[in-house]
């Protein structure tokens, strides 16, 4: 379960550029839960994200993550329990080191990182076993650099990675923005096997709308640092993708837009 | 024949200041000052304990020991301080340039007198007459030897991993619920210590300890890397250690071969135009400005 209590957020605090972002934010996700998460530019999402992963300092207010204040835990201490996708494929993985390397390092998480051998040959077939699962064409290219392959391909390994050891929570950054419809469509797809077989607690930020309605039992609509729509279960179900465009449209005439 | 051996000797010692280079510049993307720094510390450190009676030998690990400090305390400044790369590494530097005067208690120390790893008892009973003239050679060859195998086999282990991937994308190793900036710490003490070995082993082969042969080591550290890695890019079979090694040789024999037509004023000149001239092309070959290059 995680939970943001009285979140206060402040950009520029101190000077004339001074924006509140969240003011008494408040926000609960309980276990096994798949929320997507959409809004307008600007709305807190990222933020939101980045709260919760501890990546941006807050001006007050409470994290917690099973039921434990985790508000002053470091970025990768938290990480320890959460894996996270971002929406640059860049950024979940090392360009310039191999396939076979890359993922031997999200093997090897919540472990120690000392002199032992760096790829563990008995681990590989699993390896290729998953990359075949992505159905990328990437299980014959152990040996390949990352800074090689596709964005497509990135990211798919970036989710690989991101989900390979136990973890409590799966941060889901607008991962499929920077694909090509098709292969967003599979990565989608791929998010959604990979949390219903692991049973991941989820959040997921998109501007895709269909991704939003289609995926997650949970959906959220963020607005100006407010949650201004949730709907769960049989509600969230009933969702259709116009109801949603159509709010969207409403707050957007009221910014002007 | 004698200018060669002397060239490649000096090559390879600048070698393995190289690979230490290679571990900032290449693997962690660190422009590392720290370096004109830590090579004379090195050499500061081996003239003090060599002149007080130490093996020689020793003297190597605890050069080594003492750069990895110094490393230690450049990363300290960038990741506790939050002070930037460069400037972390200028810091250190200048401090160190007194912190080597103590060490060594002068500016310069003859060590013309002393055993030195090249000469003592040891070598000279176990090198055969035949091969005396180049047992400088062979044993400087034995020590990059070492350090080039161990440090590719550490890429190898995790630890070796993470601090490339630390280099590559930071956000990973802070995905990987570990601490990228102890990671960086962990790197650039790794560097300097093999800089202020490489400061060492110069100490003794040139037998003597002067304060101001750190400065321009970063250049010629740089250069190394920059010559052998652009030009063995294509080259597979070479690992980029094997290539930084033999950057490092060019390099000297380039900075000899100019010397021996302009006088030694011209030294810090030429080695300069020189290593603008080897930025230039390895841009070149590169099909473009890369970042730092």
């Amino acid at each position: 379960m995680l939970e943001l209590k009285k979140i206060c957020k402040y950009y520029n605090p101190g000077t004339i550029n001074e924006m509140c972002l969240f003011d008494q934010f408040d926000l609960k996700v309980e276990q096994g839960e798949f929320v997507s998460v959409v809004g307008s530019n600007g709305s807190g999402k990222t933020s939101m994200l980045n709260i919760i992963c501890g990546s941006i300092p807050l001006e007050s207010g409470q994290v917690l993550m099973q039921g434990r204040d985790i508000t002053r835990k470091k970025e990768y201490q938290r990480n320890a329990k959460i894996g996270r996708v971002y929406q640059n494929p860049a950024m979940g993985t090392c360009p310039s080191m191999t396939i076979l390397e890359n993922l031997s390092l999200a093997d090897n998480k919540g472990k120690r990182f000392g002199l032992g051998r760096g790829s563990n040959k008995a681990r590989v077939e699993a390896y290729r076993e998953e990359l075949r699962k992505l159905n990328l064409g990437l299980e014959d290219k152990l040996e390949v650099k990352v800074g090689a392959l596709s964005g497509g391909q990135r990211q798919g390994l970036a989710l690989l990675m991101a989900v390979m050891t136990p973890i409590d929570f799966l941060i889901l950054d607008e991962h499929t923005a920077a694909l090509d419809p098709k292969t967003a469509d599979r990565i989608m797809e791929l998010t959604s096997e990979v949390v219903k077989e692991k049973n991941l607690t989820t959040i997921m930020v998109t501007h895709n709308l269909r991704y939003a309605v289609e995926y997650g039992n949970r959906l959220l609509m963020m607005h100006q640092g407010r949650v201004i729509l949730d709907k769960k279960g049989q509600e969230k179900e009933k969702t259709s993708v116009e109801e949603i465009l159509g709010l969207f449209n409403e707050i957007s005439i009221e910014c002007g837009n | 024949m004698n200018f060669m051996v002397t060239i490649i000797e000096q090559g390879l010692i600048y070698g393995i200041l190289a690979l230490g280079v290679y571990i900032t510049y290449k693997v962690l993307d660190f422009p590392d000052l720290t370096v004109d720094g830590s090579f004379p510390l090195g050499a500061a450190v081996t003239a003090a304990l060599i002149t007080r009676g130490m093996n020689p030998y020793l003297t190597l690990l605890v050069s080594f020991a003492s750069g990895a400090l110094a490393g230690i305390c450049t990363g300290l400044i960038h990741v506790k301080g939050k002070v930037r790369d460069l400037l972390s590494g200028i810091i250190m530097m200048t401090a160190l340039w007194s912190v080597n005067l103590y060490i060594a208690g002068t500016s310069n120390v003859p060590l013309f007198s002393q055993k030195t790893i090249f000469k003592n008892k040891l070598m000279d009973g176990m090198v055969p007459k035949s091969l005396r003239p180049y047992s400088t050679l062979i044993l400087i060859l034995v020590l990059v030897m070492i350090c080039k195998v161990l440090l590719d086999l550490y890429l190898k282990t995790k630890s070796g991993y993470l601090l490339r991937a630390v280099g590559d994308n930071e956000a990973l190793v802070t995905a990987l619920a570990k601490d990228q900036g102890n990671v960086k710490i962990l790197g650039l003490s790794l560097a300097n210590g093999l800089v202020a070995m490489a400061g060492s082993i110069f100490a003794q082969e040139e037998r003597v300890f002067e304060i101001s042969m750190g400065t321009g080591a970063i250049v010629i550290g740089l250069a190394s890397v920059i010559i052998g890695t652009s030009l063995f890019r294509k080259m597979t079979v070479f690992k980029a250690t094997t290539a930084v090694l033999i950057g490092s040789i060019i390099y000297k024999a380039c900075v000899a071969i100019a010397l021996k037509n302009f006088e030694p004023n011209a030294m810090k000149l030429i080695t300069a135009v020189l290593f603008l001239i080897i930025l230039i092309f390895s841009m070149e070959r590169k099909g473009g400005a890369k970042k730092h290059a």
